[in-house]
């Protein structure tokens, strides 16, 4: 079943290297491919594996033109970890959703000592009215591992999306192997029931 | 058939469609993708990772001579590698289609420059395809054969990181191995041999080419005005194409496909209709300056379009020059936000060497690869780094310049001295140059995401193959001073490099430890800090381990954080124990 789109829906997932950015948004992309709508996914990777910032960007409607997301434009922002929203955070629509896994990931400079860290985490995080913690670890740890915790996001995010439940399943089934599908569905599951 | 599909995919799809018979290519992001795909054709064609790029582009140069398709991928540096080939290639000409795909890195994503390759096919006299998304990588690589061997000609495909990392949708038709008709072999030495008397006759018959590639490029489908309304025409090509729909939806665009030769009269003509006309495209005004050079005017925007790669947030910033309007508002990013620099991972093999490299107070060139990683604070350890293979001659001429160290040393990894190292070290060994070479041997090429290399012991295809040891092919120069050394042991490490450093001879070091992310590789235990014992003189930290984070204790006077051990991270790798003089840390009970 396809669906149509009037306009063009932006989301922007930023985290660390090693959390399973890429292939959230791999889902997400065929997630829009499958419900009939044009999909363009951008992402940088080159250092992904290094620990540096990563950010993949999803827009999905009628016709996409552009691979980057203007500025202030994303609908839904999620960030696998806290200091990355507020890096990102102007991608965002003003009053756009921001799902953010609730944990810290200190960068090296930041731990030796070399870079303060950031003032005020908490506060600066709570200005944006779209702002909503979400406990990714512990939710894929209970649905069977923590590795899941990505899968756990992308549930959240698909509260916010346009797409239908089969769209959902058929892009999950497609990208991730048969043997972790029980506890991606799981924690995907989990990500949803979060944000009810 | 419609998939999703990077650039890179679409790419070897292409080819596979095509009926390509040889591909070859050195990894290079944002290249590397390319020769894997192709490879999970398994043997449909026939692939390798080459040692380096030239001998990449000369494998598809014997290719196309024997009359098959062949397929060469590169990143933007690595055409400056292959460059001998193609620039007499050329001349030659293709016989099988040759496509040459060049990825360059607007932003230096993940390079050490910024270099427009879309100079290098017009100094080259070939033709130049500038793909906007997957689809038209798909479809330019399929012209790109044809037109190739009908024309005789190289054809490059520039993509760039944005494409090469987009994923769209892409028709790949029926999906199944297509067939392209193998053109006989007939010995030709005056087509084939590039020596002066026949190079002259080349000369011109590039030239006549030239002249009818002209023709080409003005009759492309690729080359195409978008009719629009306002006074205001807008150029453009590659993914600035994408961004101009974007953020001027109105207006008539001409789309630039095949951008070399530039389809000068049809841009001519788009000109005409049109009271102003810009140019946007990403990276150097190579499509502006062919246009101007014809007699058409084009706008000089003041925004900065240059530099860097393009967004529609720039484009935005264009516009409202252009038109007149006001800029638009944008949300401005938060400051005090730590960067997050990519980091040598816990357990990596590359952080004990660096570590004694900085305690010694060696000059240390470095090269391409993870351990560039190594000149990042707190390890600091590098003072130069330029291209592939280029730690070895700096080191030379540091040495020969008198530099008043003498503990100077060259560093590079397994796959960087096999891509162009060697040539270096036989040079020290030939000149008897005393500096010490050293190879960190993870035995992968991990940078771009562990390829294999002549010495990890297999192929593309992950066939077994020859190990090449760097020991041997060092021993085998005629250096006498070599060392195999285990990286995790910092007192012989020491030791191995001071002897070699102030040995007064050429020395090689091969530090010998497989990538900890490629092996997923762990110690026996995993460390943890006394608490009680760790003065917060900060030492661990300065080894620069991702495992190693502040804990929440101070020292007495309260000014330093003691450290933590991140149970998630350690890998028992075990060289912070060796950095404590505390004996703070050990194996966790």
């Amino acid at each position: 079943m396809s669906i149509t789109l009037d306009r063009i829906f932006n989301v922007s997932l930023v985290g660390v290297g090693g959390q399973g950015i890429l292939l959230t948004s791999d889902v997400l992309a065929l997630a829009a491919m499958h419900a009939g709508l044009d999909v363009k996914k951008s992402e940088i990777h080159g250092m992904s594996q290094r620990g540096g910032s990563v950010i993949s960007q999803v827009r999905f409607g009628a016709r996409v033109h552009s691979p980057i997301i203007p500025d202030g434009q994303s609908d839904v922002l999620v960030s696998f970890e806290r200091m990355e929203a507020l890096r990102f955070a102007h991608l965002a629509k003003p009053g756009a959703k921001i799902l953010v896994n609730d944990m810290d990931r200190i960068p090296v400079t930041v731990s030796s000592g070399l870079q303060a860290p950031v003032e005020d985490l908490d506060r600066r995080l709570a200005a944006y009215s779209g702002l909503t913690l979400i406990d990714a670890n512990p939710l894929a740890i209970k649905a069977g591992n923590l590795r899941a915790a990505n899968v756990v996001l992308l549930g959240a995010l698909s509260a916010f999306a346009p797409f239908a439940d089969e769209h959902w399943q058929a892009a999950l089934r497609e990208r991730i192997p048969a043997k972790l599908l029980e506890i991606n569905l799981r924690a995907f599951a989990a990500g949803r029931d979060a944000v009810r | 058939m419609k998939k999703l599909l990077s650039a890179n995919q679409a790419i070897a799809w292409a080819a596979y469609r095509a009926g390509c018979r040889v591909a070859a290519a050195y990894p290079g992001t944002p290249s590397t993708e390319i020769l894997e795909h192709v490879a999970e054709f398994k043997g449909a064609i026939n692939c390798e990772w080459s040692v380096n790029e030239k001998v990449a582009m000369e494998i598809g140069v014997g290719a196309s001579l024997a009359g098959v398709r062949a397929l060469v991928a590169m990143k933007h540096v690595g055409l400056n590698v292959a460059m001998d080939p193609l620039m007499t290639f050329t001349y030659v000409g293709a016989i099988g289609g040759m496509v040459i795909i060049v990825a360059d890195d607007p932003s230096m994503h993940s390079s050490q420059n910024e270099q427009d390759n879309r100079s290098l096919a017009k100094f080259a006299k070939c033709l130049l395809f500038e793909p906007a998304d997957s689809q038209e990588a798909y479809d330019m690589v399929t012209a790109g054969f044809e037109l190739s061997e009908k024309y005789q000609v190289p054809v490059i495909v520039r993509t760039t990181t944005r494409t090469a990392h987009t994923s769209g949708i892409v028709d790949i038709g029926s999906g199944e191995r297509g067939e392209a008709p193998g053109i006989p072999y007939v010995k030709n030495a005056q087509r084939n041999v590039a020596v002066p008397a026949h190079g002259r006759l080349m000369r011109f018959a590039v030239e006549k080419r030239s002249v009818v590639l002209r023709e080409l490029t003005e009759a492309s489908p690729f080359n195409r005005a978008e009719p629009g309304t306002g006074d205001l025409g807008l150029v453009a090509s590659g993914v600035a194409y994408q961004y101009v729909k974007e953020v001027f939806p109105e207006a008539p665009v001409f789309k630039v496909g095949l951008s070399q030769p530039p389809p000068i009269e049809k841009i001519r003509a788009f000109a005409a209709g049109v009271k102003r006309l810009a140019v946007v495209e990403e990276s150097d005004p190579v499509l502006a300056e062919q246009i101007r050079a014809a007699g058409i005017p084009v706008v000089e925007p003041q925004t900065e379009l240059r530099m860097m790669e393009l967004n529609p947030t720039r484009l935005a910033a264009l516009r409202a020059e252009l038109l007149g309007t006001p800029a638009p508002e944008t949300p401005k990013p938060e400051t005090g936000v730590p960067v997050r620099p990519p980091v040598l991972c816990s357990g990596c093999s590359h952080r004990g060497p660096f570590h004694i490299l900085s305690k010694l107070k060696a000059t240390v060139c470095g090269d391409i690869g993870c351990y560039t990683l190594g000149s990042a604070p707190p390890l600091a350890a590098m003072d130069t780094c330029i291209c592939m293979g280029a730690a070895i001659g700096a080191a030379i001429g540091m040495r020969k310049a008198g530099l008043p160290n003498q503990r100077i040393a060259a560093v590079m990894g397994d796959s960087t001295f096999f891509h162009s190292g060697m040539t270096g070290l036989l040079d020290v060994a030939y000149n008897r140059i005393p500096i010490t070479v050293m190879v960190f041997d993870n035995r992968i090429t991990a940078m771009t995401g562990h390829q294999e290399n002549p010495g990890s012991g297999h192929t593309l295809l992950g066939e077994i193959s020859t190990q090449v040891r760097v020991a041997d092919v060092a021993r085998a120069f005629g250096i006498q001073r070599v060392h195999e050394v285990e990286p995790y042991d910092l007192a012989n490490l020491e030791k191995v490099f001071a002897e070699c450093l102030d040995g007064g001879e050429p020395a090689v070091v091969v530090v010998r430890g497989p990538c900890v992310l490629h092996e997923k590789w762990a110690g026996k235990f995993i460390n943890e800090v006394d608490a009680e014992k760790c003065t917060a003189c900060g030492a661990c930290f300065r080894i620069g381990c991702p495992a190693i984070v502040r804990g929440e204790a101070k020292d007495p006077a309260g000014k330093r954080f003691k450290s933590r051990i991140d149970p998630q991270f350690c890998t028992g790798c075990n060289l912070c124990a060796q950095v404590c003089k505390f004996g703070a840390i050990s194996p966790a009970k």
